[in-house]
């Protein structure tokens, strides 16, 4: 097998020198009746070849030759070939988490890197070196301000992403957190009233989303402010990080939660993504997950070393911060070439680019006779619209078209089965965008 | 240089700022192709209040620049292609190439997750095989592949116990684990609820298996156990430890992070495990990359399979796949779309190119983890004395004597080309160097390892000041690290970087000062 580096003779060789006669002694703890008897039933052994023709036959019952306008937390962004060159050195494909720091600091380097891009970016003060993706990175955070806040009431919007509202629901379940859900108001930004009414004392964490899973930017200043005072802490979850090129960062949140997939990674079905844990620093102590930090070496020089580990599982068990131990490093290392490369002007050039494609689609679509749009807060690279009937079946229509749809909202919001999300982003050409237009208008003029 | 160092020559080295320090206005290192509808009015379409003007000291550099940053950053690595990677527990093997390169293909790493499924029945087939060959492989009955990682396993595996307790009328209180466990285990059963009786490794390093009798009661949900244990020792008594808990209504999770040493050999499900979690990033070969990412499918008996998280793989009449977002009995959601399915290519790649064969990368990894053994037997204390399966456990007692700890035997055998073994782990142990060869390395290469591991304990005993300094060989000596938590510097900022010039000189004069103190180390 082209994996092990032994011939049969050196096997030999070494069970001799154990003082062995056969491999099966080594396993003689295991009781013989529990034994497998037979080979695992198992496809292969394959070749480099047919692997790769394995997973290239999958990869052609795909959507390929399909052009989507699907976003809602996974984008398709332009990605330097630079990144993925980086990411696959050895060096860095192949290390384990850098806790001996004199031979890991390259990745601590970067880690250090990355937290500092992070902060820049969300306007926050210290973030760590990753989380699984956003909608644990969401979970983390609202778990972060329970410890800060002693509390247990949590307020979110209906308008964060509906699969990052399950996965808090499934670590709440069983940790005694009580979710309240707070109504989204006409122009799809978060009911302030409500949240007015709704805050009171007990209140651990106010979870928003900017921009929300509807598209739109919530007004997170006007929202720190009705928040302050009451001690519960804001938390601002983003899942399309591109757009902290263009809008202003949520400096004003106590915690930000993101997810990264934007910066340089693949839609990949669904992962692995990067997720992100910003906050201020006298929330430190309190944070899920590594932290990278500078320090010098017994000779004075910079060096850079895993830091404030007494929050984490493998000291203090129990008592940590989080369960969290494998994170997802090597697409925080993505993300930071990704974002190295980019550099400030790239940055707000590829934000501005998806703000201008994201209007001329709004403008092409709303052309169409019962197409209209359903929320009219700003928005950066995804909005809502309604159409004449089920967004569903007319996604349906589409497909023939070779145009995978925008996302149908009515699954996770029943009052919304007329309404979708749309996402252009600076990939999608504006022929894209024509043909989605004319595509649609034809599928919506055909007698039900 | 000691000629005992076989592995390790010196090598030039690149030195290398922070890209915040190379960074000059107008510079970037990525064009885009040019806007091709009218460009938008920031201030009007996301109004003023709103707008942001670009993200402040950014960094702005080239490519080359980009490229020659992290290259250089990288070669301050060591990693598995560069040479054993002995840590216990973690199961530092080979990525194989070919697993990057399919996970990497046009219709695989393009796929959205919230894309029509009959457009992505190729994805739904990929998890399908690989659910069919981790089943094969543990002899359970049914899996989730939504876990990012193995601790989010645990969770998931602690969350369906709970759920299949309550489903029985009484969640119940405690889990149990044993001292040798790892710290995600007690960390996982607090966020699933329970509270964490510690349990006492008996005299050879196993559970004792007449207290777990004592222990259990009706309070107790689930024992989390891992096998073979951290101490690379097989649990003998699994079976009758798995019927004490069945009997109270209790259930067995184990901790897969050992799957390595079991894999082809038998099966948790044969040995009356409920529910174990695998570390595809582990046992199945996908990369560390630095710390992740990973992923933590869960498998289960039958009992449990109500509860999966959704969405649910189901296979459909018309031989369709499909993923069923909506199961009366699930636990919900652990993460959002569907695992970390990059990973999950990976993992299966790996399968395939062994096939039946797996076996024999179970067999190379124990048979190099005794060979270690053996010849260090002696050399270095062996606390517990049952046979090994893919992982060794010595103490540095006899090393103690000199002042010299397992710390410093760690740092000693960088020099010598290695990376470390695992540290201070499992915590039974005082003073424990855990050692994982994995089936990647070869005789030669274990010799390698053994060479230097003798020829370190000569020093710990002759000249054990060598130890204690080392590592003498790498671009940076010991760091501060009680300095870096007591003043936390968690990101680069302008202000202090006012302070450079001198970091830089300080940093050159540190550097030639390392260069006259080399010669504490004995030249050939």
């Amino acid at each position: 097998m082209r994996y092990l580096p032994k011939s049969p003779m050196e096997r030999q060789e070494m069970l001799a020198a154990i003082g062995a006669s056969s491999i099966d002694e080594l396993f003689s703890a295991v009781p013989e009746r529990y034994r497998l008897r037979e080979a695992l039933k198992l496809p292969g052994p394959y070749s480099e070849a047919e692997i790769i023709q394995y997973f290239s036959e999958r990869a052609a019952e795909n959507s390929v030759g399909y052009t989507s306008f699907l976003g809602a937390g996974v984008y398709n962004h332009l990605r330097s070939v630079v990144t993925d060159a980086i990411i696959q050195r050895g060096e860095f494909l192949t290390s384990y988490t850098p806790y001996q720091a004199e031979i890991s600091q390259g990745t601590l380097q970067a880690i250090f890197e990355f937290q500092t891009l992070m902060c820049q970016l969300t306007g926050q003060e210290v973030a760590n070196a990753s989380m699984w993706d956003g909608s644990t990175a969401t979970t983390e955070a609202v778990l972060m301000a329970e410890r800060v806040t002693s509390r247990r009431h949590v307020l979110i919007a209906r308008s964060v992403h509906p699969e990052y509202r399950d996965v808090l629901k499934t670590y709440a379940r069983n940790s005694g957190l009580e979710l309240q859900e707070i109504p989204y108001r006409p122009d799809g930004t978060l009911d302030q009233a409500a949240l007015k009414s709704a805050i009171r004392d007990d209140v651990a964490a106010v979870v928003v989303q900017s921009p929300n899973f509807f598209g739109s930017i919530e007004p997170v200043s006007e929202l720190a402010a009705a928040v302050k005072g009451s001690g519960a802490l804001l938390v601002v979850s983003i899942t399309e990080g591109v757009s902290l090129g263009l809008v202003k960062p949520p400096a004003e949140a106590d915690i930000v939660a993101m997810e990264g997939q934007s910066f340089g990674l693949p839609p990949s079905y669904g992962g692995p993504f990067v997720g992100v844990i910003a906050t201020r620093d006298k929330f430190v102590r309190q944070m899920p997950g590594r932290l990278a930090g500078q320090t010098s070496d017994t000779e004075g020089r910079r060096g850079f070393v895993l830091t404030l580990a007494t929050r984490e599982q493998h000291i203090r068990r129990e008592k940590a911060t989080s369960n969290i131990c494998t994170n997802q490093a090597l697409c925080a290392l993505a993300a930071t070439v990704h974002l190295t490369l980019l550099g400030k002007d790239g940055l707000r050039e590829m934000a501005h680019q998806n703000l201008s494609k994201a209007r001329f689609a709004l403008d092409e679509l709303t052309k169409i006779p019962g197409v209209r749009r359903t929320f009219d807060a700003p928005f950066f690279n995804e909005f809502t619209i309604e159409l004449p009937r089920s967004a569903r079946m007319i996604n349906a229509d589409l497909l023939r078209d070779k145009i995978i749809g925008p996302l149908p909202l009515g699954s996770s919001y029943p009052e919304l089965t007329k309404h979708a999300l749309v996402c252009v982003t600076e990939t999608t050409t504006r022929a894209d965008m024509e043909r989605l237009s004319s595509a649609l208008r034809k599928a919506i003029a055909q007698p039900l | 240089m000691n000629d005992k160092i076989k592995k390790a020559a010196r090598h030039v080295n690149q030195s290398e700022g922070l890209i915040f320090e190379k960074s000059s206005p107008g510079k970037r290192g990525f064009e885009l192709p040019p806007l091709d509808v009218p460009a938008a009015d920031a201030a009007r379409d996301l109004g003023a209040s709103y707008r942001r003007d670009g993200v402040e000291n950014f960094p702005e550099v080239s490519e080359i620049e980009v490229i020659r940053h992290f290259t250089r950053l990288s070669t301050w690595n060591y990693a598995i292609d560069l040479g054993m990677y002995p840590l216990g527990s973690c199961t530092m093997k080979y990525n194989p190439r070919v697993n990057e390169f399919v996970a990497r293909l046009a219709g695989i790493a393009t796929e959205h997750p919230l894309q029509p499924q009959e457009l992505s029945q190729g994805c739904l087939k990929i998890l399908r095989l690989l659910e069919q060959c981790l089943l094969e492989i543990t002899g359970m009955d049914a899996i989730t592949l939504q876990p990012a990682a193995g601790a989010q396993g645990e969770l998931t595996g602690l969350l369906l116990i709970r759920a299949y307790l309550e489903k029985q009328g009484n969640a119940r209180k405690k889990v149990l684990i044993p001292d040798s466990a790892h710290g995600t285990n007690p960390a996982t059963a607090v966020i699933a609820g329970y509270q964490v009786e510690n349990i006492k490794s008996e005299s050879h390093g196993q559970i004792d298996v007449d207290k777990l009798r004592e222990l259990v009661t009706e309070e107790v949900a689930a024992l989390m156990i891992t096998n073979p244990s951290t101490l690379g020792i097989f649990e003998q008594r699994i079976p009758e430890i798995a019927a004490i808990l069945h009997e109270k209504g209790a259930l067995l999770y184990l901790d897969g992070a050992n799957m390595n040493a079991l894999t082809g050999i038998t099966r948790p499900g044969d040995l009356g495990v409920d529910v174990m979690h695998l570390n595809l990033h582990k046992t199945f070969s996908t990369p560390h990359g630095g710390g992740g990412p990973g992923a933590g499918p869960v498998a289960m008996k039958r009992i449990l399979e109500p509860f999966r998280p959704v969405p649910v793989l189901v296979e459909r009449e018309n031989g369709r796949l499909a993923l069923e977002p909506v199961r009366r009995d699930s636990i919900g959601r652990v993460k959002a779309f569907s695992g970390n399915f990059g990973v999950l290519v990976r993992a299966l790649a790996y399968i395939l190119a062994y096939g039946p064969g797996i076996r024999q990368a179970t067999e190379d990894a124990v048979l190099n983890a005794n060979y270690i053994r053996k010849n260090l037997e002696g050399v270095y204390d062996l606390p517990y004395s049952l046979p090994s399966m893919h992982e060794v456990v010595f103490s540095d007692a006899f090393q103690k004597k000199n002042g010299v700890n397992t710390m410093d035997i760690a740092k000693r055998l960088i020099d010598y080309g290695f990376h470390p073994y695992t540290t201070a782990f499992p915590l039974i142990v005082s003073g424990a160097l855990m050692i994982e060869p994995t089936e990647s390395e070869s005789k030669e290469e274990c010799d390698l390892f053994i060479d230097a591991m003798r020829a370190i304990a000569e020093e710990a005993a002759a000249t054990p000041d060598i130890v204690k300094t080392a590592p003498h060989t790498t671009r940076i000596r010991r760091l501060d690290e009680v300095g870096a938590a007591r003043k936390p510097i968690l990101r680069w900022d302008p202000l202090r970087a006012i302070a450079t010039p001198q970091q830089a000189e300080l940093d050159g004069a540190a550097a030639s000062q390392a260069e006259k103190c080399t010669p504490v180390i004995p030249t050939a």
